[in-house]
């Protein structure tokens, strides 16, 4: 095994395990701190696979900044720890078990592909050399991909207005 | 670094790394020092002058203080993350170095050695990335303290992290703009070697906006408002004593020196001084290229404390109104100066006049704007402020 291989599994084991914590933990605090265990080990495999901007962004937008936030709202709603068997659990059990299914059928169509090395397994990129830089992504999104940006900021401009218009009647109607 | 033979390149870094990181922990002993002795001579008093000639060992003393109390964990606290919360704000300050070039490279054996653990291509990024997981030590250790002058110190430091984050990120894209680098070893290397090249005149809005929103995400006055003393007894710290407490202090001093060497790199041309760093051979160079980002670093130092013991405390409804009405827009403003004049003029001069221009005039709308449409203050009644007789009676 070469050291990629070797950082691949521990990336990836890690990763599995932080996402079963995060269901596992009865605490929502701790559960959050294993999502985001769980985000460091994706950025690891993007380091892996030559995407450094992709991995930095990773840490900075998920780990640095959104789950600041989750943490923050946890903290001040002061969720207890979650009962055994919890009210939510009851009402989207149907729902769960239909996703899990689906869930399972992909994974096990990967395994299958990937075991008898057809189209989808060769499909991941197998050069080691790849390094997508800054330069190449910033180059492709004024490009290829100029109008999926473009939407994409103004969606969240509209979100912005969104949010400022949602407090601005609040303070309104409290005076 | 290509043609380096493996095991020079392997020993070339533990040995970068131990040095580095030995620095910083004494940098971190040199900073409490020199604190409490500015602090001394700046309001016309002595400091700690007894342990060692100047008081020099007093860190030492106090290292050894903290080493010995009892390792106290109160019975009210959540463990784990009690336990946890100090190491995960120390570590990211102590990771951040890595990328942080602090010298030119230096021949050694034949062989070419950057003075840098890890010239990575999105260095900026992982700065950013990694001080932005900083937030969580505080957050954790405010949380699991299971104390309300800690919790509230704790979602004051986060806030306070989150918004001046913002205007730190901003900041720096001018910079990246002109110097087209995420590393921050092109970025020092594309500064000439004259204070006038430097990246500090060009984008100085800028500049002063990442200054003061790094004072912020280190929590120094005048941005201390997570520890403020009066109202939160020691902020998120409060119930931690001993080694715990120690190393959310060392945290903090760590996170002024790395911000400094970070700020010496983007804004301050790095190791560059009036081509000094080219003087005397290929391993003279290098060294004095160390001091000379050594020198400039401990003198931004020196303006954290300076700065500590010359402006007051904000009040948070005033933290919070500077980062986001005044800070944000000037970082913006920058964004959009330097880009349209840099693609117009291609002159560094034009960008920097423009720069400071723009962020004058973004600064006049934002504040004519704040005071055309301030509220009315409350007046405020009589009864709310004297206690009546019958208020009185009322307490009884």
């Amino acid at each position: 095994m070469n050291p990629e291989q070797i950082l691949f599994i521990l990336f990836g084991a890690v990763s599995l395990i932080g996402a079963i914590a995060v269901i596992s933990f009865r605490h929502p605090i701790y559960s959050a701190l294993a999502l985001i265990i769980t985000f460091f080990a994706q950025a690891g495999l993007f380091v892996l696979l030559g995407a450094h901007f992709v991995a930095a962004v990773q840490v900075i937008v998920y780990a640095g900044a959104i789950m600041v936030l989750f943490l923050f709202v946890i903290m001040l709603l002061n969720l207890g720890t979650l009962s055994a068997k919890g009210a939510i659990a009851g009402k989207l059990k149907g729902f769960a078990i239909i996703l899990g299914i689906l869930f399972a059928a992909e994974g096990i169509y990967i395994a299958v592909n990937a075991l008898n090395d057809t189209a989808v397994a060769s499909a991941q990129p197998a050069t080691e050399s790849v390094t997508t830089t800054t330069y190449d992504i910033g180059e492709l999104l004024f490009t290829k991909y100029l109008l999926p940006f473009e939407v994409t900021s103004l969606i969240l401009l509209a979100a912005l207005i969104g949010v400022i218009v949602l407090v601005k009647r609040d303070s309104q109607e409290e005076n | 670094m290509g043609n380096m033979p493996l095991l020079v390149l392997i020993l070339s870094s533990i040995v970068k790394i131990v040095i580095i990181v030995h620095l910083l922990l004494i940098g971190v002993m040199a900073m409490i020092w020199s604190e409490r002795r500015v602090s001394g001579w700046m309001q016309d008093r002595l400091g700690p002058n007894r342990v060692g000639p100047q008081g020099l060992l007093q860190p030492i003393a106090d290292g050894l203080k903290f080493l010995f109390k009892e390792d106290l964990i109160p019975d009210h606290v959540d463990k784990p993350l009690y336990v946890l919360a100090p190491a995960m704000l120390l570590v990211p300050a102590l990771i951040t170095v890595a990328v942080v070039p602090f010298g030119n490279a230096i021949t050694l054996f034949g062989y070419e050695i950057p003075l840098q653990i890890a010239d990575i291509n999105i260095g900026i990024l992982y700065v950013l990335a990694i001080t932005s997981l900083g937030v969580y030590g505080v957050v954790l250790g405010a949380w699991a303290s299971n104390n309300k002058y800690s919790l509230l110190g704790g979602l004051r430091s986060s806030a306070q992290m989150i918004s001046y984050e913002l205007t730190l990120g901003l900041a720096i894209i001018g910079v990246l703009m002109l110097t087209s680098s995420l590393s921050l070893r092109t970025i020092a290397v594309e500064q000439g070697a004259y204070p006038w090249q430097w990246n500090f005149l060009i984008h100085f809005p800028a500049f002063l906006a990442f200054t003061t929103a790094m004072y912020a995400e280190t929590n120094r006055l005048p941005f201390d408002l997570a520890e403020a003393e009066q109202e939160l007894v020691a902020g998120y710290h409060t119930e931690y004593s001993s080694m715990k407490f120690a190393m959310f202090f060392m945290a903090e001093y760590m996170n002024m020196i790395v911000g400094s060497a970070v700020t010496v790199t983007l804004f301050l041309g790095g190791w560059h001084f009036f081509g000094l760093e080219n003087v005397g051979g290929p391993v003279w160079s290098g060294l004095i290229s160390f001091g000379i980002f050594f020198v400039k670093t401990a003198i931004f130092l020196f303006v954290f404390i300076w700065v500590r013991w010359t402006l007051p405390r904000f009040r948070y409804d005033q933290l919070m109104n500077f980062g986001w009405k005044f800070l944000l827009p000037v970082a913006l403003t920058s964004i959009v100066v330097t880009g349209t004049l840099w693609i117009m003029t291609g002159s560094r001069l034009v960008v920097g006049i423009g720069n400071v221009v723009a962020a004058f005039i973004v600064v006049s709308i934002v504040a004519g704007l704040l005071v055309m449409n301030k509220a009315p203050e409350p007046a405020i009644q009589d009864s709310d402020r004297q206690i009546t007789p019958s208020a009185l009676d009322a307490i009884e």
